[in-house]
């Protein structure tokens, strides 16, 4: 079939998750407990490979006020670089059946605390046969937020893979990228990845039209 | 309706038409003020993390997750008019999304969420959640029952009220295909002033929120029904081996 000459169905449009995304998506956040099996914060078992870490942070708005009512999802390649999904064919890499890369988590209406469970991924091939440095893709949804907002969080300790990642490098404002790093430290012998998302202001996280 | 041979997993994504959707700050509905991006997004070309998504079994959810009239039921049914929704999950290219996570909520018949950052006077129902999820079959095909959810008013301008309506969020092939969106319902005379669904830039795409009456599966002596079908970006047939997967060039 050839490339059609009319135009396309439209894409529906989207609305903002609201208020009240955590009766959908996480309802015993909202306060109750309905589903027996819940879409979590914790992408790990014990028979999952790779390096165990924590990820947590917090968001913000324009007026530098926490945003406790924000939900995010991350998806992520498993330790050697390999996505859960038919559509990675990258050659010598094997799907870790104990690890699905997906999760989601809701901010603390208190704290405005959000946090993940996981391990590092490996490299991902890049287009072209660029390597991407290790990254965990984030969408994050709210009131207020019309379109989900798509960004990446890469590592800190990867500085050589991060200055060659072809994605980094689209940001012209080398001042920015900076806001793609997540902050490595150790806590009580865990690893815990520090990684805070600015939606508009100083500092303002990239965000990503994918 | 275009009709394409079935997607390759982990081919491109057609290029998401930002018109189509509200912009990140629409000024009435004030929540989007101080939490709309200021830069302009960066646009990347599909690579491998935004061509793959999680892939979703039907044993992960429960037999009643669908069903939301029954599935928080304690001592009764939840009060309200009973309905069915139903619809198509597609792509751009005219072919069925299968196998898509469909996660709704919404309030009750009083406009009252459960949830505990809800402080509407409109009454707690015992026996609703208002919350359900399932999967579509190969057609792209989904259907739910639930009560219809009540209009209430929010703070936005002091006599905002929101449409009834019911949330959505869809899963899709690729992390690049994932959509968040409400269904709105025919007729509701809130419509037009609604600065949420407002944001949307054009008539058409308003339209295509709100949901109409389906009288061919309207279930007799029972409920009424609506339908919702929702359109996801398209996805190339062809996979360019070389560029999403990295290979050589």
């Amino acid at each position: 079939m050839s490339a059609p000459s009319m135009p396309l169905p439209r894409e529906t449009a989207s609305q903002t998750a609201g208020p009240y995304v955590h009766i959908g998506l996480a309802p015993q956040q909202a306060g109750f407990d309905i589903f027996e099996n819940n879409f979590g914060n914790v992408l790990t078992t014990p028979q999952t490979k790779g390096e165990r870490i924590r990820i947590e942070g917090v968001v913000r708005d324009g007026s530098g006020t926490l945003v406790r009512d924000v939900l995010i999802e991350i998806w992520q390649a498993n330790a050697q670089g390999k996505y859960a999904h038919p559509g990675d064919r990258q050659p010598g890499k094997a799907i870790d059946p104990a690890f699905r890369g997906w999760g989601r988590a809701c901010s603390d209406f208190e704290t405005g605390l959000y946090s993940f469970e996981t391990i590092k991924p490996g490299s991902v091939a890049g287009r072209k046969g660029r390597a991407m440095a290790p990254h965990i893709n984030f969408w994050i949804v709210a009131r207020g937020i019309n379109l989900g907002l798509n960004t990446r969080m890469y590592f800190s300790d990867e500085a050589q893979a991060n200055a060659a990642d072809p994605v980094i490098n689209l940001v012209e404002w080398e001042v920015r990228r900076k806001t793609l790093i997540a902050q490595r430290q150790e806590r009580d012998g865990k690893v815990v990845y520090r990684f805070d998302i600015r939606l508009q202001g100083d500092d303002e996280t990239v965000f990503f039209d994918i | 309706m275009l009709m394409g041979r079935d997607p390759a997993p982990g081919a491109e994504f057609l290029m998401r038409d930002t018109t189509s959707h509200p912009p990140a700050y629409a000024p009435n509905y004030k929540s989007s003020i101080l939490r709309s991006p200021r830069n302009p997004l960066i646009s990347l070309q599909n690579s491998l993390s935004e061509v793959t998504a999680p892939v979703f079994d039907a044993s992960e959810l429960g037999p009643l997750d669908h069903d939301l009239l029954m599935n928080c039921a304690k001592d009764g049914l939840p009060i309200g008019e009973r309905i069915v929704v139903h619809g198509y999950v597609h792509d751009q290219l005219g072919r069925p999304l299968k196998n898509t996570l469909v996660e709704v909520w919404q309030c009750n018949a009083s406009g009252r969420y459960r949830h505990k950052k809800d402080q509407y006077i409109g009454a707690l129902d015992p026996n609703f959640g208002g919350c359900g999820r399932m999967l579509t079959d190969a057609n792209g095909y989904y259907a739910c029952r639930t009560i219809k959810p009540g209009p209430y008013p929010w703070r936005n301008r002091v006599n905002d009220w929101r449409p009834a309506h019911i949330h959505y969020a869809l899963s899709g092939n690729g992390w690049a295909q994932r959509l968040i969106t409400q269904m709105y319902f025919e007729g509701d005379p809130l419509i037009a002033n609604c600065p949420i669904l407002k944001s949307v830039p054009d008539e058409a795409q308003i339209r295509g929120l709100i949901a109409l009456q389906d009288v061919s599966a309207f279930v007799q002596l029972d409920s009424r029904a609506y339908r919702f079908d929702i359109v996801l970006r398209g996805q190339r047939a062809t996979l360019f081996e070389d560029q999403v997967q990295g290979g050589a060039k």
